[in-house]
């Protein structure tokens, strides 16, 4: 039962640490292409702002559910009582 | 709450208030998580109810009060407010959405305002209503609906039924059908089509309504570690940034929500030749 309960944590680090990796790259990469166009048109910054904000919350979606699943595998681990 | 662990208080202020068939058989509210999980699919979770009925209703009611005494000459404040956040939305439907349907441009704006109004009920202090609720004999309450998956399944499980209805309405059943199996390679790759086809479909309500649940709760979860953990007089130190980035969490999610439904709509509007 113990190595349950310590597997599961490790498996919720893990999940919250790639997720933030992910998350992170992503964020980065769109958010310098973003200034990248702002700096090409001002006139457009308006627009790309938006979208900006659309894509941001398209590319946390994986991570951020990935973290709700590591707070379910925290403070109400399903694994536990199936062995044993 | 007090003389509780943090374990205890984190785990009572993430259970909802389920009523369904306790251990000794009869009906009633579930007294704890591993209670409320045995009742199984025979339960209902009230809280989740109530707050999504209370926010649909005040909706309905707000906008039907804007648009009844609405007037050009001499526009109330409240209707200014309305008419923002309906060109808002009107923007979004005529930008995204090419097919002619008159269902899009309200159930957008429904979507949106909805659950915005849901997921503002997180600002709402941590224990405020459940400690009022524990008071008048309730032993959970959770305010805020959309961090329920079961409310956020209902939403984009309806809208995966409108997405399979229009297809089909627009398409025909053949022609429905037949976009799954011969997309995106040729009629010689069916069992390969179908596969990727139906993953696609079926990628979509998941991660629209895993997505909504998924920042609702995590925000939900830092509100009640802050709880849960931190001293009172650095409550407000914390909690203050927090709710402020949650702000805009809040629009964000609703605005995605929004116009990922209006683009999925009207992938199953359009019709190829």
């Amino acid at each position: 039962m113990e190595s349950v309960v310590a597997f599961s944590a490790l498996a919720a680090g893990i999940m919250i640490g790639l997720g933030a990796l992910g998350a992170g790259v992503g964020i980065g990469i769109l958010g310098s292409k973003f200034l990248e166009g702002a700096a090409r048109q001002p006139e457009l910054v308006p627009m790309l702002q938006a979208r900006m904000f659309l894509m941001l919350g398209l590319t946390d979606a994986v991570p951020i559910i990935s973290i709700a699943f590591a707070a379910l595998l925290m403070f109400a681990n399903p694994f536990i009582g199936q062995v044993g | 709450m007090a003389g509780s662990s943090p374990a205890e208080y984190i785990s009572h202020h993430i259970q909802n208030l389920t009523y369904g068939r306790t251990l000794d058989g009869s009906w009633g509210f579930a007294h704890s998580a591993q209670e409320a999980t045995q009742m199984g699919f025979v339960s209902i979770n009230v809280d989740t109810m109530f707050w999504s009925l209370l926010t649909g209703i005040m909706f309905c009611v707000l906008f039907r009060k804007a648009s009844a005494s609405a007037s050009v000459a001499k526009p109330s404040k409240w209707q200014l407010c309305v008419e923002l956040v309906v060109e808002m939305v009107w923007g979004s439907v005529k930008d995204a959405f090419t097919g002619k349907n008159a269902l899009i441009a309200p159930l957008s704006l429904t979507i949106f305002v909805w659950i915005f109004l849901m997921n503002l009920m997180d600002l709402v202090p941590v224990d405020f209503l459940p400690y009022a609720s524990q008071l008048a004999g309730l032993s959970h309450m959770k305010m805020v609906p959309t961090t329920d998956v079961n409310a956020t399944f209902g939403m984009s499980l309806s809208i995966f039924g409108l997405m399979i209805y229009y297809g089909i309405k627009m398409k025909g059943l053949g022609g429905f059908a037949g976009e799954l199996a011969f997309h995106p390679f040729g009629k010689a790759f069916l069992p390969v089509n179908l596969v990727l086809e139906t993953v696609s479909m079926v990628a979509k309500p998941l991660s629209l309504s895993l997505r909504l649940f998924g920042n609702m709760f995590a925000g939900e979860l830092v509100f009640v570690l802050i709880a849960a953990l931190v001293p009172f007089y650095l409550q407000f130190v914390l909690a203050v940034p927090w709710a402020i980035f949650h702000i805009l969490v809040i629009t964000l999610q609703a605005y995605i929500f929004m116009m990922l439904t209006i683009v999925y709509l009207g992938q199953a509007h359009e019709v190829h030749h």
